[in-house]
Parts: structure tokens; C-alpha cells; sequence
């Protein structure tokens, strides 16, 4: 069963024990994993997700990742953390290395679900523009609007966004209530809006390599 | 608030009295108030330096250090700058006027392909705060826009400030052309950013990473205080 975003954001997701290898994932994307597992019939691989809320605070992370791969390596053959930089400045991919174990290649979630390589050819033209993927458009309050003081403050908007132009909603399911949801995102935001499916990107293509 | 504080009128505290609630009022981020305390000062016959330095930034140094203890967060740093940015336009136009003490000049401006300028506007801010001359180029700059800013301004200080972890790479080809046109060791290279480290800083061969904006002043105060001795020398 899969927590609510609420417990995925504060508290993350407890591994089951069963599988041969952990994935140590950012909380935001347990939904995505799961359900690449479930219609993979990726058995062989367990779950744990530290708390998603990290997103904005991403120098917690490497310190996290370590903590978990310390606590969980001696109960698995291997461990691969689905987490790519996110903000970490390669701090995080130096803990992996130093830690021995293997991470999403690319900067961010948007980049890997966009697929990396496209992502890098797109951003020298699509850089003003603010991502969401399904999780942050479903908590989109708890990580941007209240983070950034905006229920408090709306005078800051342009603060923050003067810069920006559109907000892209990279789907990575089909919903008609989530797409409107960003929509209104967009609205609250200033912003231009766009919806663009990506599935799950490099993602699936990343975890479908880690064989049994 | 409460009714106590709704009944303070700036006008009748006592210069003491007064940069004390501007501190508090810079804290709240009370824009107008600031303004207004601005005023109140320069009609009572201050220099706008010392308002600047004694009420401005004496005030966002608290908030900047309360930032630094995590008691305020970014938003709240926001509000702060914006109520001191109102005082600042104030002052500005007095202070050319004025002919306030100027400690150094810095170019500043974020690298090609990020939009982010919350962090290089604070740092702008506050330098011109601590007395430096800035010329900020803005967001999205080529490397040609800062080589061509260093040329035309002849800064003490070129700073750089990125966001994202695909754009904080660019440093590194702003700094290798300067090194590359023989240019590198004739500026004081300061870089900052949210995704930035110290590691960084070094391994583009910048002079210093600058973690937020109280430190970049005194980083640069340093800098410039130890290029002046050496010209002395």
C-alpha cells in the first residue's frame, strides 16, 4: 500500500525486508516506482524512500542517503539510490562513490523524466521555464506555496517568478484532475502553462537495469 | 500587532529610539515604515551614509545573521530586503551627491542559461550597502557579457551566482577565458549559489565561494583591503 503524499513528504517510506536489492529513493517518486514494479513484476527489488520534503532542502540529502545506506547495506546484495544531483552541487554522487553504491545519472527529477539527453538539448532554449511533475503538482502548497511564504505573502510572486515564463506540468500519468490542478498552478503562479507527457522517462530505462 | 505597537509614531522616538524600530521594522519587512524612518533621519540633519550604514544595514545585518541561525527564512529575508531596498532608493541619489566613502566596484551578474536573481540581487544590495560600487548585469549572461563588463567598469571584483547545478558549471568557462586572455589575476573572483560549496569554488579557480550575502561583503571587504595593501607594497 502506498503512504499518503502527506506521510511520503514528512516521513518517507519504510522498506519491506523483501527483495535482493533496496532502492533508496526520493519520497516523490514512491508512487512512480511502485507502479514500475508492480507492472514490471520487478520483485527482486525492495523500497525505501526518505522524506520528499528534502526536494527543498537538498543539502539534507547526502547526509540522509549516507545514513540509509549504512543502516540498510548489510540486509541487501546491493543498494541503488534513485535520487539524481537534485541540488546537492555533486555532493551526492561523491557520498555514492564514497559509499560504493550507484545513483540516477542526471541533474534532476524534470531531467530524467524528460530523459536527460533531451533535457540538456532543451534547457539552452526552456530555461525560464518552472517545472512540476504529478507529486509536486498534487503537494505543490506544501513545496512551493507555503515554503516560499506565498499564503502569507502573494506580493512576493515576482519576486521569485518575475523571471520566469511559463510553468511546464511534465505528466508523468494521464489525469484530467491533475492537469487542471497545474493549470490552476500556473494561474496562481502568473504564468504561462503547458502540459507535456513524459511517462516515466529514464527512470523506468535506469531501474530496468538493475536485473535480478 | 499589537495595539502598543500600532501606536508608535517614528516621528517622536529620539534618533536612538528611532533606528531601533527601523531595525525591528526592517525585520518585519515594514517597507513604508523604513521609508518613512529614512526620511525622518535625513530631515533631522543626517549624512545618508550614516543612515545607510547605521540604520539600513546595521538592520539587515540582524536578519541576515538570524537567516544564517535558520530563526528567519527566505521569505522573510525577502520582505527585509524589499523594505531596505525602499530606503535605498531614497538614499542613492543622496549619496552621489554626497560623495560617500567607496570601499571597491563590483561587476556581478548570474551565468548564461539561469534566470535565478534573488541571491545576486541581496548580494548587489548589500554591497552597495558596505559602500561598493555595483553594475549589476542581470540574469542569462554569456561569458562575453562579463568580459566586456570588466573591460568597460574596470572592477575590484567580478561575482558570479548560479542556481541550478547545470548552469554553476559556466563559472568555470567565464574564469578559463579570463585565464585564457590573460585577465584572471587583474580581478577578485567571487562566486555564490544555493547548489555551490566551498570544493567548488576552488576546483573553477575562483577566489573565494561566498555562502550568503553578509559573507560575500566581508569576503570582498577582504579581498580589496588585501589587493590595496599589496598595490601599496
Amino acid at each position: 500500500m502506498i503512504p499518503s503524499d502527506t506521510t511520503l513528504t514528512k516521513d518517507g517510506l519504510q522498506a519491506t525486508g523483501k527483495g535482493r536489492i533496496l532502492l533508496l529513493a526520493c519520497g516523490a517518486l514512491a508512487r512512480e516506482i511502485i507502479d514500475l514494479k508492480t507492472a514490471n513484476g520487478w520483485d527482486h527489488m525492495d523500497l525505501t524512500c526518505l522524506p520528499a520534503i528534502f526536494h527543498i532542502h537538498p543539502k539534507k540529502i547526502p547526509g540522509a542517503v549516507r545514513a540509509a545506506v549504512e543502516k540498510h547495506r548489510d540486509s541487501y546484495d546491493d543498494i541503488f539510490v534513485v535520487y539524481a544531483d537534485c541540488g546537492t552541487g555533486g555532493i551526492l554522487q561523491s557520498t555514492c562513490a564514497e559509499l560504493g553504491v550507484e545513483m540516477v545519472e542526471g541533474p534532476h527529477c524534470y531531467s530524467f523524466f524528460e530523459g536527460n539527453d533531451r533535457f540538456a538539448e532543451i534547457s539552452e532554449t526552456e530555461f525560464t521555464a518552472f517545472y512540476l511533475t504529478d507529486f509536486l503538482v498534487r503537494q505543490f502548497d506544501a513545496f512551493i506555496w507555503k515554503p516560499m511564504g506565498l499564503d502569507r505573502h502573494p506580493e512576493l510572486i515576482d519576486m521569485y517568478f518575475g523571471n520566469y515564463e511559463k510553468l511546464i506540468y511534465q505528466a508523468q500519468i494521464d489525469d484530467q484532475a491533475l492537469t487542471e490542478k497545474a493549470q490552476a498552478c500556473a494561474d496562481r503562479l502568473g504564468l504561462a502553462f503547458e502540459r507535456r507527457f513524459t511517462g516515466y522517462g529514464d527512470l523506468e530505462s535506469t531501474l530496468a537495469k538493475l536485473r535480478e | 500587532m499589537s495595539e502598543e505597537e500600532e501606536d508608535i509614531i517614528l516621528s517622536e522616538l529620539d534618533d536612538e529610539e528611532l533606528v531601533q524600530q527601523m531595525f525591528d521594522d526592517l525585520y518585519d519587512g515594514l517597507k513604508e515604515e523604513i521609508e518613512e524612518g529614512v526620511n525622518i533621519l535625513l530631515e533631522r540633519g543626517w549624512q545618508p551614509y550614516d543612515v545607510l550604514t547605521k540604520a539600513l544595514v546595521g538592520g539587515m545585518t540582524i536578519v541576515g545573521a538570524d537567516f544564517r541561525d535558520g530563526i528567519l527564512f527566505v521569505p522573510e529575508v525577502l520582505l527585509a530586503a524589499n523594505a531596505m531596498k525602499g530606503g535605498m532608493f531614497i538614499l542613492k541619489p543622496l549619496l552621489a551627491e554626497t560623495g560617500a566613502p567607496r570601499v571597491g566596484k563590483m561587476v556581478i551578474g548570474t551565468v548564461k542559461g539561469d534566470i535565478h536573481d534573488i541571491g545576486k540581487n541581496l548580494v548587489s544590495m548589500m554591497m552597495e550597502g558596505a559602500g561598493f560600487e555595483v553594475v549589476d548585469l542581470g540574469i542569462n549572461n554569456p561569458v562575453e557579457n562579463y568580459l566586456e563588463a570588466l573591460e568597460s567598469e574596470e572592477p575590484d571584483i567580478l561575482g558570479m551566482s548560479a542556481l541550478l547545478t547545470t548552469t554553476m558549471p559556466y563559472m568555470k568557462v567565464v574564469i578559463d577565458t579570463m585565464v585564457e586572455q590573460g585577465i584572471r589575476d587583474d580581478y577578485i573572483v567571487l562566486v555564490g549559489g544555493a547548489p555551490l560549496n566551498e570544493e567548488f569554488g576552488k576546483a573553477i579557480g575562483a577566489d573565494a565561494y561566498c555562502r550568503d550575502a553578509a559573507v560575500a561583503v566581508e569576503t570582498a571587504k577582504e579581498f580589496v583591503s588585501r589587493k590595496h595593501n599589496q598595490l601599496a607594497g
